[in-house]
């Protein structure tokens, strides 16, 4: 991880005003934010440790916590909320055995919940890693899971 | 000379459905037909019509196809052929009606609207800027770099009257002067991406489907108010928008539409993307420009306003993406143009993501001033499936829900403003008679709730108060009084928040407490829920007389709350029954025999009984 987190560094110059990039490609190298990391990245940036907890907290796209290798993001937006995200979400955490924000033991998948995917003409959907998946209903979802385990679900 | 084209979307509705494949697909399949040399394929961002995607579209004869699948291609490749057929099994057909329409131009959800700023969306490739600068991009650019003085491109936009298309509905003009005005070498303008509203996905769409357009916008901006640096704020959430504005910067960048000395006038100006990390509240300007400068999103106190003090407390300009979109337009075509349309106090167009419980849902762009009934019912097709209209709601989490009678309203920002609901971002979500108006109510409130920046105390505490009532109200848990104590607590957020954020967050339950109360009163005094919408509130039962136990319910209940055998009438354990109404799908339509209640109860046997067998008559009509 040294290493990684230090060739990071190398594209950057190490300002406060670089903070949030700084995170967002950790985040993507580690699957996470490390709290060593976190610490490291306080001091390239001459940023009190607090101050980038503070704001590794306020975002919702970082995790301080390990990520499954597929992230399942159910659309809890407004289309969706009235075409029946809710009982997709209950399938979905049926399925995994998991429930919103929860990692597998197995760390293949974390469920979050987001707000709005923007793809409100597909209501309701879900995003696995980059992949939409739309017009889903509480049965549907589940083959999903089942063709390459959620991965390019729909051929 | 390629005598046609075949248009696929690749806007990320319908990639989801499989476009990227189909499109190779139709390369392959065009070039083994012998047609390469005939036909060109082109990859293009959203047309609109999500929820019919994948959607092809071939030119010059404008035939649209609708979920579009891979094993269709073939048929469309030989529709192409010289005595070729359209396919018509593909063929759009109106949701009421049944009738097909082949032609693009003939379908409602399109002849209906206005399409200016989503002229281009699904009718070029975003990736190549060739495609653009053919549809007259960068020409709006290249008359103000060479003939116009910054003061000429605000009076111009002044006069055209275009208003903020973020939500507030400020005039755009009087912004660029302000920022003009401020005094300071460095200025930037800044372009607000980060769309946030749940039920809104216009700006992600312009992006994925022209990205050029706001790129020209906000480059004739940074002239106009003298920046030489702008930054494109886009959610971390948006990918494929991302990647398209990237190519577009970097082509951009090369034709020299971008960078230093641009159409040699010696105005200088570049464009940075910054991804935004998810938080709702960095839609407000103030808050989009702490986390630009790398902290905390939170909203501080205006003035200073940040045309004066914005980023790095330099003068900065904030405008959305469509507002940015419009600019191009009022330059190429003029102000009188751009203001012969729309209202009185509103110019223009107004863009919409229509959603919800319509025939019809996608991207649309109208008249300013049209009514809510004419894009619901014109262009959204009305309801599907014979369900009562109940409510529309317009502007998200800071919005409002809008009853039948109020379908007659003018769109636009004033009109909208006094009926209780807002433009917002242009989220509008359409509700039938099974939405729960008190669920909306929460689910906003828990949106908000969740979103709140913490700040100000009475947005961070009234709205968890807010949203815990309106959970226990929707539990069956609600008391008298509790109708009051919300309006009090919604007046307090309102008055004592220092963004917009908190000042708007309890209006979707202020708005349906004035038009809704009777739902809210249900639930309190009744524990029912008349929409039957609240799982708490209802229950699934099996009529007996009807039940003619096949067992397909039993087989589908996920939870294993339904018992019975063969021919015998199933039973539905109350305790364990989750209400997730699979068993009401499950259940075929010629028994129809499991219904669902709220505030009453049904006498049900305990244990499975016989079934009381079905008429031979009624046998044969249900077969028939």
């Amino acid at each position: 991880m040294e290493d990684r987190i230090a060739e990071i560094f190398m594209r950057y110059k190490g300002t406060k005003v670089e903070l949030v990039p700084l995170l967002q490609q950790v985040q993507e190298e580690c699957g996470y934010l490390p709290e060593e990391a976190m610490f490291k990245i306080a001091r390239f940036t001459g940023t009190p440790e607090s101050e980038v907890y503070s704001v590794a907290t306020f975002y919702a796209q970082f995790r301080l916590t390990p990520m499954g290798r597929k992230r399942v993001m159910i659309c809890r937006g407004t289309a969706c909320h009235v075409r029946g995200a809710p009982q997709v979400q209950e399938a979905v955490e049926r399925k995994l055995g998991i429930s919103d924000g929860e990692t597998t033991e197995d760390l293949e998948y974390t469920l979050d919940t987001v707000a709005c995917i923007g793809a409100c003409g597909l209501a309701p959907c879900m995003m696995i890693n980059k992949d939409v998946h739309g017009r889903l209903t509480s049965k549907s979802v589940l083959k999903v899971f089942e063709t390459n385990g959620g991965e390019q679900g729909e051929e | 000379m390629k005598s046609r084209t075949v248009l696929i979307c690749q806007g990320t509705g319908c990639v989801s459905g499989g476009s990227e494949k189909i499109f190779a697909a139709l390369e392959k399949e065009i070039e083994q037909a012998g047609l390469a040399d005939q036909v060109q394929v082109k990859a293009t961002g959203c047309h609109g019509f999500c929820e019919q995607g994948p959607l092809v579209i071939t030119e010059p004869d404008g035939i649209f196809y609708s979920r579009v699948k891979k094993d269709d291609i073939p048929d469309i490749v030989q529709s192409l052929l010289p005595e070729g057929q359209p396919v018509e099994r593909l063929f759009y057909h109106n949701p009421v009606t049944g009738e097909a329409l082949p032609h693009y131009k003939d379908i409602p959800f399109y002849s209906k609207q206005q399409r200016t700023v989503l002229s281009n969306c699904g009718h070029i490739d975003p990736e190549q800027i060739d495609d653009y600068i053919a549809k007259g991009g960068y020409d709006a650019l290249k008359k103000v770099l060479n003939n116009l003085k910054p003061q000429e491109v605000i009076d111009e936009v002044i006069r055209s009257g275009l208003r903020g298309l973020g939500g507030a509905g400020f005039p755009t003009g009087r912004k660029w002067q302000f920022c003009h005005d401020a005094p300071g070498d460095t200025k930037y303008a800044v372009c607000n991406a980060d769309e946030g509203d749940p039920g809104a996905f216009q700006d992600r769409s312009i992006l994925e489907g022209d990205p050029n357009s706001v790129l020209e916008g906000m480059t004739i901006a940074g002239y106009a108010v003298g920046a030489r640096k702008g930054y494109m704020y886009v959610r971390a959430e948006y990918p494929l928008a991302i990647k398209r504005l990237r190519i577009a910067i970097a082509q951009s960048k090369e034709k020299g539409f971008l960078g230093e000395n641009i159409f040699g006038s010696g105005f200088d100006f570049d464009i940075e993307i910054f991804e935004g990390a998810g938080a709702f509240v960095c839609g407000e300007e103030t808050a989009l420009i702490a986390s630009l400068a790398g902290g905390r999103g939170a909203p501080r106190p205006r003035p200073p306003f940040p045309a004066v003090s914005g980023l790095h407390g330099k003068p900065t300009l904030l405008n959305n993406v469509k507002s940015y979109a419009n600019i191009r337009w009022i330059i190429n075509q003029g102000a009188d143009w751009f203001s012969s349309r729309g209202t009185d106090t509103c110019k223009g167009t107004a863009i919409f993501s229509l959603t919800g419980k319509t025939a019809n849902c996608g991207l649309i762009e109208v008249p300013m001033g049209i009514s809510i009934r004419k894009i619901i019912y014109d262009i959204g097709g009305g309801m599907p499936g014979g369900k009562a209209f109940k409510a529309v709601q317009t502007g998200g989490p800071s919005g409002g829900c809008l009853p039948e009678e109020h379908l007659d309203i003018a769109v636009d920002f004033d009109s909208l403003r006094k009926a209780g609901a807002i433009m917002g971002s242009g989220g509008m979500v359409v509700m039938d008679e099974d939405t729960c108006m008190v669920d909306v109510a929460r689910y906003f409130l828990d949106f908000t709730q969740k979103e709140s920046c913490g700040q100000c105390p009475l947005c961070r505490l009234g709205t968890k108060q807010m949203l815990e009532i309106l959970t226990d109200i929707t539990c069956g848990r609600g008391k008298p009084g509790d109708i009051d104590l919300l309006t009090e607590i919604a007046e307090a957020v309102k008055n004592g928040s220092l963004c917009a954020l908190g000042g708007t967050a309890p209006n979707p339950v202020l708005t349906t407490l004035r038009y809704f109360r009777h739902e809210y009163e249900a639930h309190i005094e009744h524990k029912k829920c008349p929409a039957r919408a609240c799982r708490d509130l209802i229950r699934f039962y099996i009529l007996p007389e009807k039940c003619q136990g096949c067992g397909m319910c039993r087989k589908q209940c996920p939870v294993d709350a339904i018992t019975g055998d063969k021919k015998m009438v199933h039973i539905i354990d109350q305790s364990t029954c989750t209400k997730c109404g699979t068993c009401i799908d499950a259940c075929p339509k010629k028994f129809s025999s499991i219904v669902k209640v709220s505030g009453e109860e049904i006498e049900v046997p305990k244990e499975p009984i016989p079934i009381i067998p079905r008429p031979k008559k009624d046998q044969a009509a249900a077969k028939a």
